[in-house]
């Protein structure tokens, strides 16, 4: 009894002291583990594969780094980054009026109903969302269903002719793969916005009305700029989940690699490690450019 | 006189709660108007209904005439300065004065000077660049303010502005305001729980209690001739002398008030115009420019009394606690009160 307490005075009368204490195995993990291994990983992409032999050899080179630039591989990133921003984009303008409704309009039993409906999509597999909606999207599936009973198919079919967007059924095009996509981030958008609008002070957009602001010039003069570091945070989700995905490109839409699925590939299947390893560098530098771009615009300014 | 804002029998309800109860008032144009009263009296509710943040549920609110049933707070020709200033945190002083300008379109340089001006008018000049944040609260306020003031409202709503300054600086701002309203002739709706704040700014008081008004007059009339026994304790310190007590010293049932500086202490010579009574001092507090005393009565009626310690030596008072004393006052000091009915 008597040394618990002295070592809490010791605590006590020397407040560093216990700050690294309470420090030390945190920054351990984090350190060791967590950057030790990334560090480790991004360190064998300068190591050297044989074709012939499919070994690697711990002979540096930059090879594996330019080699991303090849076509092949350069049109891997392209076709990542671009569903990144079309995913983070959508994300964020169907998010909006959600968290916007759920921030201003609902309070108690009726948030925690909106928190739930928003969160529960997470608590299942997100293998098994993916495999529904290979289903639901797939030839006679239930989106085809509901396209032919409000006779749209004729649309459906000028849609999925569009180079770059359509694919031979929804299941199997970039925009059902988008549609999975932006459904399964979704949340991680929602819940960003709904809190950066929960901070706004009612009387703020009271103030706008009583200056003689109009609910649009509110909306564009007020909410919007005091929302972006919501929707920056949302999108930093979106963005660098969809870079980092593997199984969503190998469930729906067209064949062809994405980022995920090229470093699944490259390290399960050919056991290249350095290749696999260069393309780990890709969504992080993507998403540092990304980062100092969202920071240049200000978004942080007003947290 | 042209009427600046009438409510006519104005009542707004939150669920069970009436917060406002078949409110009616005149509020003169020019004029300076506080609505004073408790937490939950209802006065920040009937300041919010003009402003056209809450709808009456019943009864009928005119702004310099017309109905203002309906309109939008947006196309109301009234400003408010907010409690806690509701300054955009992302635009600096000078963009968040010029805003409601900016909404209303007018040209960039001709609000960017008409914001200058206003900045200059609230003694803020040069603070044009800086962010909110980055501001005091009495700037803050002074931005508020000037940010209110720049649309030229016929009608300014500050609703408790001064809550949030410490006691020096909202007394310097009490009189700030004063003079700036009388400099631009617009009414000021002023909505306060101080009394003091709302005796020494205003031209009328509104009163209230419960959602309902007590009494509506100048300050000085509120404070010498209180309608009802709220007002009278409401307004100033005061002791309500009821039932029997009243009928032996005053003639009526009916409660009086009479204030603690108008009863004198000690065994003067006490005429037929005055009110004599004695009692054990129960309480004596020093508070440098009066002293209060706490005086039973016989009754058991307890009375405060206050005198000035306007003699520059030392007074030679050698009241002790526990002593019995004589008190007077004179006769035209009480004043009969209605009965505020417990609702």
């Amino acid at each position: 009894m008597s040394t618990l307490r002295s070592l809490a005075n010791l605590l006590y009368r020397r407040p560093n002291l216990y700050l690294a204490l309470l420090l030390v195995p945190p920054l351990t993990w984090f350190g060791a583990i967590y950057l030790g291994s990334l560090l480790n990983l991004l360190w064998q992409g300068f190591y050297t594969f044989d074709d012939f032999t499919m070994a690697v050899t711990p002979d540096l080179t930059l090879g594996n780094f330019a080699a991303l630039f090849n076509p092949s591989n350069f049109d891997i990133i392209l076709r990542t980054l671009t569903m990144a921003v079309a995913v983070s984009l959508a994300s964020a303008v169907l998010a909006f009026p959600i968290a916007y409704y759920m921030a201003r309009y609902t309070s108690g039993k009726t948030k925690a109903f909106f928190y739930i409906a928003v969160m529960m999509p997470m608590w299942a597999s997100y293998i098994v969302k993916t495999y529904a909606w290979t289903l639901l999207l797939a030839k006679g599936g239930v989106a085809q269903w509901f396209v032919q009973q409000l006779h749209l198919d004729g649309l459906l079919q000028a849609v999925l002719a569009v180079p770059g967007v359509g694919g031979s059924t929804l299941s199997t095009s970039h925009l059902g793969r988008f549609m999975v996509f932006v459904y399964i981030w979704l949340p991680f958008m929602i819940l960003p916005i709904q809190a950066a609008l929960e901070r706004l002070p009612p009387s703020l957009l009271q103030a706008s009305a009583d200056l003689g602001a109009r609910p649009g010039q509110t909306f564009v003069q007020v909410i919007l700029p005091l929302s972006i570091p919501g929707i920056a945070a949302g999108s930093i989700f979106t963005f660098s989940l969809t870079l980092g995905d593997f199984i969503v490109p190998q469930l729906v839409g067209p064949p062809g690699y994405f980022i995920g699925s090229m470093v699944y590939a490259q390290q399960g299947a050919i056991g290249n490690m350095p290749m696999a390893a260069a393309f780990t560098l890709v969504p992080i530098v993507l998403i540092a450019v990304y980062l100092s771009l969202v920071k240049r615009l200000g978004a942080f300014d007003a947290l | 006189m042209p009427l600046a804002v009438q409510f006519t029998q104005v009542s707004r309800t939150f669920g069970e709660v009436k917060a406002v109860d078949q409110v009616s008032i005149d509020i003169i144009d020019g004029e300076f108007f506080s609505m004073l009263g408790p937490s939950g009296s209802g006065k920040t509710t009937c300041l919010r209904l003009i402003a056209g943040f809450e709808q009456p549920t019943s009864g009928s609110i005119r702004i310099h005439g017309v109905e203002a049933a309906g309109v939008p707070p947006y196309q109301r020709d009234v400003n408010t300065v907010f409690q806690d200033y509701a300054l955009f945190p992302h635009m600096n002083v000078l963009d968040n004065i010029a805003y409601g300008l900016k909404v209303k379109g007018v040209a960039k340089a001709e609000r960017h000077s008409r914001a200058e001006e206003a900045l200059a008018m609230v003694a803020l000049g040069g603070y044009g660049a800086r962010k909110p944040a980055q501001l005091s609260g009495g700037q803050r306020q002074r931005v508020a303010l000037a940010r209110a003031l720049v649309n030229r409202p016929r009608v300014l709503l500050l609703d408790e502005p001064l809550g949030a300054l410490d006691l020096k600086l909202r007394e310097q701002m009490q009189g700030e305001l004063k003079k700036l309203q009388r400099q631009l002739g617009i009414t000021f709706i002023f909505v306060t729980h101080d009394q003091t704040e709302a005796l020494s700014m205003s031209d009328r008081v509104a009163v209230f209690n419960r959602g309902r008004i007590e009494q509506v007059d100048t300050p000085r009339n509120l404070y010498m001739k209180p309608a009802t026994t709220f007002v009278a304790e409401f307004v100033g310190t005061s002791n309500v002398v009821r039932g029997e007590l009243a009928m032996q010293l005053n003639g009526s049932p009916a409660p009086f008030s009479i204030r603690p500086e108008h009863i004198r202490l000690g065994d003067l010579v006490v005429t037929s115009h005055e009110v004599q009574v004695s009692g054990l001092l129960r309480d004596i507090q020093y508070q440098g420019s009066a002293t209060r005393f706490e005086l039973q009565l016989d009754s058991g009626q307890l009375l405060a009394v206050s005198q000035a310690n306007d003699r520059w030596q030392a007074q030679a008072h050698a009241w002790q606690p526990g002593q019995r004393v004589q008190a007077h006052w004179p006769r035209e000091a009480m004043t009969v009160l209605q009965e505020t009915e417990a609702r």
